[in-house]
């Protein structure tokens, strides 16, 4: 099993869950991030006095798969993510040990 | 004073234009609350509200004798406070002022008194104590505000028999308060940023305007009350009140204009922030010449000061003085360009328009006197103060937020705040 998390421009947040909601991913957690990359921060200015500010709002979007699973699901996050530009983002997976669904207490690839 | 008639609509328009001056008391606290950081958004709205309720009470009891008065000794500097000390006798229905009851003058002025003190608070955001900011403010108002206004607006033969130096021996031409208001507050907001000091991590962490939406609407309610302050500063429904409202829009929008030409050309954008910077940089430079000049005049002087006002916020930073909302930029720049521009475009006075070099020259000397006096006066008021009362917040107060520590309340519901849980 393996945790995919993505790091992605907010506007494409809607092509990324349609694109996995099409590929069979019935699950997934989103939450709003900051940070910077190549890209860098940007620049305010107010009243003549500019501002670099570090930190740029981007989203962070985890699903959990299978492992035979997790090479094409990474392949169709950074399809729908892409724009091209600096700042698209990045993607990545991890092993997970265990996945326990709450409700009914199924464990393992069942809990997916 | 002379027999009088009250005049019905002069009554109803000064009675509509105290109200409108008394919005920009919250129109000020939105206008710099918004310009601040989140942790000290409550601190700068409560100094404007605190003025208006020190200033307004010293008013009844000795300021408006010390404006209004008869000139001691007739020296023009300053009113004799016990002349209409507790407004002896004026607070009656009866009394008259011009065409309008004398009450009515006297909360119209007063409300003057009141927004001139406001005004300084924005030097000194995010790091004074609110006692001694009180303090300042009841000091300020008693020996620079109330003598200054003698100076401009106490009119021999109106009031009292004998008036201030500026209106009536030096004849410099002062309409609604650019010199009495906004240079006597803009010079003393420098006097006091240069006390306090600069703020914990100026110029080295960023100190962005947490809520432009509310500095627009501030901007917003000072122009709307400034229609208050300027066309009834005619003190009666009248021509010259219409000319001075008219004024009030075309300085102000010329203003708009020339700070938003000057960020996309400077910065490269043209800001929210600037455009409400330059409505209060216009309607501050059209203040003392709004029934002056005529449209004409109003548009240049308004491009003048929105672009002089805007390339004047820059330089704080470069003589180290943490005047951390513009007051002098806005205020005290903008309150000279309008004043001086009186004697360049001002109707049958101004150098381009019909007059010498004369009335110039009384506006440079009236601009300079306020200017000299309030700078002097307020480090003078500043030093005194911060020996022994402390202006200035400790330096854990100002970085944790002088909302939570000094006023133990917090602006905003934020989710963190929210689950700290809470017990009676």
């Amino acid at each position: 099993m393996k945790l995919i998390t993505a790091i992605i421009k907010p506007f494409k947040l809607d092509d990324v869950k349609e694109a996995l909601t099409a590929f069979g991913i019935t699950g997934m957690t989103v939450s709003e991030a900051s940070g910077f990359g190549r890209q860098g921060g940007h620049t305010e200015v107010y009243r003549g006095a500019e501002y670099t500010v570090d930190l740029i709002p981007k989203i962070r979007l985890e699903v959990l798969v299978d492992s035979s699973d997790a090479e094409k699901v990474i392949d169709v996050i950074v399809k729908a993510a892409s724009t091209g530009a600096i700042g698209d983002g990045k993607v990545w997976s991890s092993p997970i040990d265990n996945i326990v669904r709450v409700r009914t207490g199924e464990r393992g690839t069942d809990a997916i | 004073m002379e027999e009088v008639v009250i005049n019905s609509g002069d009554t109803a328009w000064m009675l509509i234009s105290t109200g409108l001056v008394t919005l920009m008391i919250p129109g000020l606290a939105l206008f710099y609350g918004g310009m601040v950081r989140v942790k000290s958004v409550l601190n700068m709205m409560m100094m404007s509200f605190g003025a208006l309720a020190i200033v307004f009470v010293l008013w009844i009891i000795v300021g408006f004798s010390v404006v209004f008065g008869d000139s001691l000794g007739g020296s023009g500097l300053v009113g004799d406070p016990t002349q209409f000390l507790f407004l002896n006798g004026l607070d009656s229905a009866d009394a008259a002022i011009g065409t309008i009851p004398a009450a009515v003058f006297i909360a119209f002025q007063g409300i003057f008194a009141a927004i001139t003190v406001a005004l300084i608070s924005g030097s000194i955001a995010d790091r004074a104590k609110f006692g001694s900011w009180m303090v300042f403010a009841a000091i300020w108002a008693t020996l620079v505000y109330f003598p200054v206004a003698h100076w401009v607006f106490a009119f021999d033969d109106f009031v009292a028999k004998t008036g201030g130096w500026i209106a009536n021996d030096l004849g410099a031409l002062d309409f609604a308060g650019g010199t009495a208001v906004h240079i006597n507050a803009g010079a003393a907001g420098l006097a006091l940023a240069i006390i306090l000091g600069k703020r914990v991590g100026w110029r080295k962490e960023a100190m962005r305007p947490h809520s432009l939406p509310l500095v627009m609407l501030g901007a917003a309610l000072l122009w709307f009350g400034w229609f208050g302050f300027n066309a009834g500063s005619a003190v009666g429904s009248n021509g010259t009140a219409g000319l001075a409202l008219l004024n009030t829009i075309g300085a102000t929008v010329a203003a708009l204009l020339a700070w938003l030409l000057v960020e996309k050309i400077r910065d490269g954008h043209a800001t929210s922030l600037g455009a409400a910077s330059g409505v209060v940089a216009g309607l501050v430079a059209i203040t003392p010449a709004c029934a002056a000049v005529n449209a004409s005049g109003a548009l240049i002087i308004g491009a003048l000061a929105g672009a002089l006002c805007a390339l004047s916020v820059g330089l704080k930073f470069k003589l180290g003085i943490d005047d951390s909302l513009d007051v002098v930029a806005v205020h005290l720049v903008g309150g000279i360009v309008g004043t001086v521009m009186i004697g360049v475009v001002g109707v049958d006075v101004g150098l381009f328009n019909g007059g010498g070099t004369e009335q110039l020259i009384k506006q440079i000397i009236g601009a300079g006197a306020v200017l000299g006096y309030s700078f002097i006066a307020t480090l003078i008021i500043g030093y005194a103060l911060d020996k022994t009362i402390g202006l200035r917040v400790s330096r854990e107060i100002e970085v944790e937020g002088i909302d939570l520590k000094l006023h133990a309340e917090s602006a905003y519901e934020t989710y963190s705040s929210s689950r700290g849980g809470s017990s009676l």
